[in-house]
């Protein structure tokens, strides 16, 4: 199962990637290669094998509701390329 | 004797009776690293001044008889993966350049309350996906060893930082292979503790099911006292476990006796270097000296472990690096030079894909792009559910195994450390290096590499000790053990 350069090219979008023409022929090369590769996991009956997500038997870790400490809005937005003085800034979406 | 070829825990002593102070300590290493460092390039960012300035007040306070942390004095590096409030962390990526965390990881807030004296950050893999630490955005770390060639990786940084005399002790994080590679190819000792043993609250996710923090150390005794200072629950990280911590450092020269040791003969196949055989077959007969018994175990799904994880790890992680959106944090393209020709995406679809095709690197965006494909309406039963079972039958594999032996003994990598740029070009290639190193993550068991020879050419070879979850004492015992009975972690480059 061969990947397309057009699969790779509607993946990029979903991955929010904006690929060159170049990155879109060697990571539909490469791509395609990987996937052969993880095909042979095909050769291994696994019809009766529950999936495994996560090694540790632990689910739904609950801790108690109570109000801690948390960052400040101004730590929070330190980093931020573009903001206000109480938001992260983007562009316009609508 | 020059001070940095002892260990942290000879210097951890001294410091203590009063032989040696902090101050004079680090200022051995800043020397070391400003004699060495331009060949090595293993640190991303040196905190020279503020280092000093740490030493300086430990040793104040010990002379005031303060009670001071379990590593008081002793300068450590960290991976660029992990946060440090206010010091630049940036994964070796262009994405992060200038980011400065507001909040320390776990285990960096451990180190301080140890009163360890945080040195640089060390060069890695960009966001830990590699095998060399060539991927790095920043620089190429080469190894003491052979200066052609690469350290490892992804912590290859920290791994030629302990190689090099720059720290006695070094993070690694290891996803699927990142401590336990590079420690074999520089020489030194690698542990990667089993999942939930060290909180990766602050660790900037790769793949959050396989990424687990660990020691880099010039041998056993001082991997056991950085594991217990970082080992343990913690509740900002809802799996990490809450299982008791054993007493690593009091217990890691008591030999095991009746110690039993699984070969899997799958791992002596036709790409194994014939040096690295020979040195992890003398090792196995080091053990057998020793008393141990050695027995061979099946398992057989293996040589199904890379397979498995390069599905997992880039589902994962192409989930874990959405964050980086050029909103937040890090690099944001300017929106005004990126591609305009795409008139259906919306402004800021045009900038997150701007941002984020200019902020990673090709192997990144690749194990992105495979990450979204596998995930994708279609493929998410062939492909992640599919290595999700898998990988449940390779957790069996060690289950099995663990009933009939204590550890399991094998090589950690097929090859010892190669020339810069000679797998660059070929991921697949590149993805090999953690054939051996991989199962141990998706199992979620440990795994320590420690030093077992060197090659005719001068490299380092490593041996893998692996244990089930949460033994990471027998693991250090038993790497002790061999340790003690040779003397290749005494061997250092010359550079």
């Amino acid at each position: 199962m061969a990947l397309t350069r057009d699969d790779v090219e509607k993946v990029s979008l979903l991955a929010r990637l904006q690929l060159t023409d170049d990155e879109l022929n060697s990571m539909t090369e490469h791509l395609s290669q990987i996937i052969q590769y993880v095909h042979q996991l095909d050769e291994i009956n696994t019809d009766d094998v529950a999936p495994l997500a996560h090694t540790l038997d632990i689910t739904n870790v609950l801790a108690d509701d109570v109000v801690a400490d948390c960052l400040s809005r101004e730590a929070a937005l330190q980093n931020a390329p573009q903001r206000d003085e109480e938001c992260f800034r983007v562009p316009a979406v609508l | 004797m020059s001070i940095i070829s002892k260990s942290a825990t000879q210097q951890r002593e001294m410091l203590r009776t009063g032989e040696l102070t902090s101050v004079e300590l680090t200022t051995a290493y800043l020397e070391q690293i400003k004699s060495r460092e331009s060949a090595v390039k293993a640190f991303v960012h040196l905190d020279e001044q503020q280092a000093l300035d740490a030493a300086q007040q430990i040793d104040t306070r010990r002379a005031a008889g303060e009670p001071l942390g379990d590593l008081a004095g002793i300068p450590v590096a960290v991976k660029d993966n992990l946060c440090s409030e206010g010091v630049p962390t940036t994964c070796a990526s262009k994405i992060l350049s200038g980011f400065i965390p507001p909040y320390d990881a776990t285990v960096v807030a451990k180190l301080k309350t140890a009163d360890a004296i945080l040195i640089g950050r060390t060069n890695m893999d960009e966001f830990a996906m590699g095998s060399s630490t060539e991927n790095s955005s920043i620089q190429v770390t080469s190894n003491p060893w052979n200066l052609q060639c690469i350290p490892g990786g992804s912590s290859g940084g920290s791994a030629a930082c302990i190689a090099a005399g720059f720290a006695p002790l070094a993070l690694g994080s290891d996803t699927g292979g990142s401590i336990r590679q590079p420690a074999a190819l520089c020489g030194i000792v690698g542990l990667k503790p089993s999942y939930g043993r060290v909180s990766r609250y602050g660790l900037v996710a790769f793949a959050s099911s396989l990424d687990q923090i660990g020691p880099m150390t010039g041998n056993v005794e001082d991997a056991a006292l950085l594991l217990q200072v970082l080992a343990g629950h913690d509740s900002h990280d809802s799996t990490s476990a809450d299982v008791t911590v054993d007493g690593y450092v009091e217990n890691v020269t008591q030999p095991l006796s009746g110690l039993t040791l699984g070969v899997v003969d799958e791992h002596y196949g036709d790409g194994l270097e014939a040096e690295i055989k020979s040195s992890v077959e003398e090792a196995i007969r080091v053990y057998e000296s020793l008393g141990a018994t050695i027995k061979h175990i099946e398992m057989p799904h293996a040589s199904y472990g890379i397979a498995t994880y390069y599905i997992i790890a880039p589902c994962e992680a192409s989930s874990n690096l959405a964050r980086f959106d050029g909103a937040h944090y890090g690099h944001r393209a300017d929106p005004s030079t990126s591609d305009q020709t795409s008139t259906s995406e919306d402004a800021l679809t045009r900038m997150y894909r701007s941002s984020r095709a200019a902020g990673f690197g090709d192997e990144v965006k690749r194990r992105i792009m495979l990450g979204t494909y596998a995930l994708s309406e279609g493929y998410y039963d062939a492909f992640y559910l599919k290595a999700l079972k898998v990988r449940r039958l390779i957790r069996q594999d060690y289950d099995n195994a663990f009933k009939d032996v204590d550890l399991l003994i094998g090589p950690v990598t097929a090859c010892s450390a190669f020339k810069q740029g000679e797998k660059t070009a070929d991921p697949m290639a590149m993805y090999m290096e953690d054939l051996f190193t991989v199962t141990a993550n998706l199992a979620g068991v440990a795994g320590i590499s420690i030093p077992c020879g060197l090659t005719d050419a001068g490299l380092p070879i490593g041996v893998q000790l692996q244990s089930a979850p949460f033994q990471e004492d027998k693991l250090l015992r038993a790497a002790y053990m061999f340790q003690h009975a040779t003397d290749w972690h005494q061997r250092r480059p010359e550079f």
